[in-house]
């Protein structure tokens, strides 16, 4: 019996439950006793007892029943040998469980052949492609394998049912006018909402945690001196196990390429969504700020892979051509730079610092605006001297905001400044930053354990690090500004 | 004790040097009506506003009176809906003419608001805020002068002196409305519009800003929107009644406060509606 359907049939017992629940409660309220709760509350708690119980126990059995499949097909498989034609016991057991599965799509009845030679072509016929190294000694375990399985399965399924149909008993037996089901409902609401609120908790400590664990093993290949203050980045993608030099895991020229980037970017985003956040505030029209915004908001929306696109179809190009046309012969500016990086790094972070910086300014109290305005300042003085100082902290929280998402972005950088890890000071040269070089240490076909692949784990790990320490600065600082005006 | 008394046979004095002066008409509105949006919220007001004299504006909420009030500074003009018909001069120019700067306008129509509003920025730099905006002072000592003077004729100078690089925001509600004043005083206005400075204090600040409304009058000429009768009595000495966005009757405090001619204010300042 499937877990879908087990888990259907137990939502189905908990809607009888809570059918039967809210009627036996509506029909003991007689108007003698002020009932506690109303009727459909000892329905909920009805349905939940019924359900939420019997749902956890089936999670529980299913997991525990394909760890105890798992050991049952390793106890099964023979002994291994020298000469075993499966190169490891776990891809061992991989085959028989595909071919486990497989057999269950053949009809029932369909007599089973002994070698996989035979069997091959049935399985093909219902559309099941297997590995061609299933031995013929799996047969049998796979269909052991199936036997065991659908026993646990059909033992869990009824011990589920039984579970749930005890909780529906168990809270139909308690409806009584004065029960209190109502705060027994809000109570689970309120663990329900809890939960929620954990798993975004919860995954951040799962990813740093597994960050963690590959970024020690990096250091115990990799001296965390080298890695940190090393100022070349030359990985060598030896071949594993060629005994090779290790090459070299300097982030400096990484993380200076990363900033170099980054406070670009700002250069341009900052002013530019600034003033039109100021625009938009204090001097657009009602109708020209539901066209303009709208639109400014547009730009936020596009993907940035088609900004990395402009810039390296467009805009490098014609920056390159633009150099090579002012010196008359050799550009100055590479096809991919730092200054076209930043650049179109910078118009797709405009919209994030203007509608930022449009929500702290039209906070700031008109009060403020009015005292201005009556001691005779022009519009532009008031913005200047008594807005802009007043929003001040939220919108420094607002670019550090804006900072860590400059810091994180990685395929504008890959198309328009490329993944030449330099070290260099000119902007109009390549440089790339610690997200293209995860990006490229993952996507090589190197083995899993090597410096270079895990080298990825302590980058990502640097970069959490460093974007977190700004998004908390950035939070402080927010918050701070919060308490300016009571 | 000696100084008030001091002080208030000044005012005396002044009183009478001025009486001349107290028929001088500073500001005239004429047939003034304002819409907010399609709906017309003033209609038809005539207005004389007389030069060193307290005008007080009274009337049930709504009633049109703070409207009045922001369109002697133009303050209006900030709301983008809002529309003013008629004619308001100051000293026999038209404000809404189009040759009129509204910055210019306003320093010499200061406003002080209803809720205190300082700016989060020291105390020092809430008063030189107008005097830096409009360079009226070149060297930092005139600076630091105006800015002595000015809180020192919006009597806080005793209370702030020694902590003038504070933020303005720290004081109390009173102070801040003080401040307030102080910083409308620094521009050197001509005539200072009052919009409720007092519904956000106690009685004890209320008190000292009447106190200073009073003083004030010798040099500027005031204009004061106020819920209170008891301060309108105090501080004016000419009222107008506001009802419904019309004006009812104006004239002299005295005679409003005893023998109104209309029925209207008779009721709303015996306290039978409002």
């Amino acid at each position: 019996m499937s877990s879908l359907l087990v888990l259907a049939i137990i939502i189905a017992i908990g809607v009888v439950a809570f059918v039967i629940g809210r009627q036996r409660a509506a029909a003991q309220d007689t108007g003698k006793v002020k009932p506690h709760s109303r009727a459909h509350y000892h329905g909920w708690w009805a349905f939940l007892l019924a359900v939420l119980p019997a749902v956890l126990l089936l999670a529980v059995w299913d997991i525990g029943s394909s760890f105890y499949l798992d050991r049952h097909i390793h106890a099964a498989l023979p002994e291994r040998t020298a000469d075993s034609k499966v190169a490891s016991e776990a891809l061992d057991a991989s085959l028989v469980k595909s071919l486990a599965k497989g057999l269950r799509r053949l009809d029932a009845g369909t007599p089973l052949p002994a070698t996989f030679a035979e069997l091959q072509p049935l399985l093909i016929a219902k559309g099941v492609a297997l590995a061609s190294d299933t031995q013929d000694y799996m047969i049998p375990i796979a269909v052991d394998a199936n036997t065991v399985q659908d026993r646990l399965g059909l033992f869990g399924a009824v011990v589920t049912f039984a579970l749930s149909i005890a909780g529906a008993f168990y809270a139909l037996r308690q409806i009584a006018p004065r029960a209190r089901a109502r705060n027994n409902v809000e109570r689970l609401m309120l663990w329900g909402l809890l939960a929620a609120s954990t798993i975004a908790i919860l995954t951040t400590v799962g990813i740093v945690l597994s960050m963690l664990f590959q970024t020690i093993t990096f250091f115990e290949s990799v001296s965390p001196m080298s890695f940190f203050f090393g100022t070349v980045w030359d990985p060598r993608f030896a071949a594993a196990g060629s005994g090779g030099s290790q090459g070299q895991f300097g982030l400096i020229p990484l993380l200076a390429g990363t900033l170099y980037i980054a406070a670009v970017a700002l250069l341009v985003a900052v002013p530019v969504g600034l003033m039109s956040a100021v625009y938009m505030s204090e001097y657009a029209s009602r109708s020209v700020r539901s066209v303009v915004k709208p639109a400014l908001e547009l730009l936020a929306g596009i993907p940035t892979i088609v900004y990395g696109i402009f810039a390296v179809v467009t805009l490098g190009p014609f920056l390159r051509d633009l150099s090579a046309a002012l010196t008359g012969g050799s550009p100055f500016i590479q096809g991919q730079s730092i200054f076209t990086a930043g650049l179109v790094m910078g118009v797709m972070l405009i919209p994030v610092v203007s509608s930022l910086s449009d929500d702290i300014i039209t906070a700031v109290p008109r009060a403020m605006r009015d005292g201005s305005l009556g001691l005779g300042a022009t519009r532009s003085e008031t913005i200047k001297r008594v807005i802009l100082p007043a929003a001040l902290p939220g919108i420094v929280g607002a670019i550090l905001l804006t900072a860590s998402r400059a810091i994180g972005e990685t395929m504008i950088v890959v198309l328009a400044a490329g993944v030449a890890a330099n070290l260099t000071a000119n902007p109009f040269e390549a440089m790339t930053t610690i997200t293209v070089k995860i990006v490229n240490q993952l996507t090589g076909d190197l083995e899993f354990n090597s410096p270079q692949t895990l080298v990825a784990f302590a980058l990502g790990l640097t970069l959490f690090a460093l974007t977190l320490v700004m998004n908390i600065v950035a939070l402080y600082i927010v918050r701070k500004y919060r308490e300016q005006y009571e | 004790m000696n100084i008030m008394t001091e002080q208030s046979l000044e005012n005396a004095v002044g009183d009478k040097m001025n009486a001349k002066s107290n028929e001088v008409i500073k500001m005239r509105g004429d047939k003034v009506g304002v819409f907010y949006g399609e709906k017309q919220a003033l209609f038809d007001v005539n207005l004389d506003v007389r030069q060193n004299q307290v005008t007080a504006l009274i009337g049930p909420s709504g009633c049109g009176k703070s409207t009045f009030l922001r369109c002697l500074n133009r303050m209006n003009d900030t709301i983008d809906s809002a529309r003013v018909t008629g004619k308001i001069t100051l000293d026999e120019d038209d404000i809404y003419d189009k040759n009129i700067d509204v910055v210019e306008l306003r320093a010499r129509v200061g406003m002080v608001f209803q809720k205190p509003n300082p700016f989060p920025k020291s105390i020092y730099e809430n008063v030189a805020y107008g005097p830096r905006i409009h360079g009226l002072a070149k060297r930092k000592s005139d600076m630091d002068q105006i800015v002595e003077s000015s809180l020192k004729k919006a009597a806080i100078w005793n209370e702030v002196k020694d902590r003038l690089q504070e933020p303005g925001t720290g004081l109390s509600g009173g102070q801040q409305q003080r401040l307030c004043i102080a910083r409308a005083i620094a521009v050197s206005p001509e005539v200072i519009l009052m919009d409720e400075p007092c519904s956000a204090l106690d009685p004890i600040a209320t008190a000292r800003v009447e106190e200073l409304i009073d003083e004030l009058r010798q040099n500027y000429t005031i204009v004061i929107v106020t819920h209170s009768m008891q301060q309108a009595a105090r501080v004016s000495q000419r009222t107008a009644m506001f009802h419904l966005g019309y004006l009812v009757e104006e004239g002299a405090t005295d005679k409003m406060f005893t023998n109104p001619d209309d029925k209207r204010t008779q009721d709303y300042i015996t306290g039978r509606f409002g």
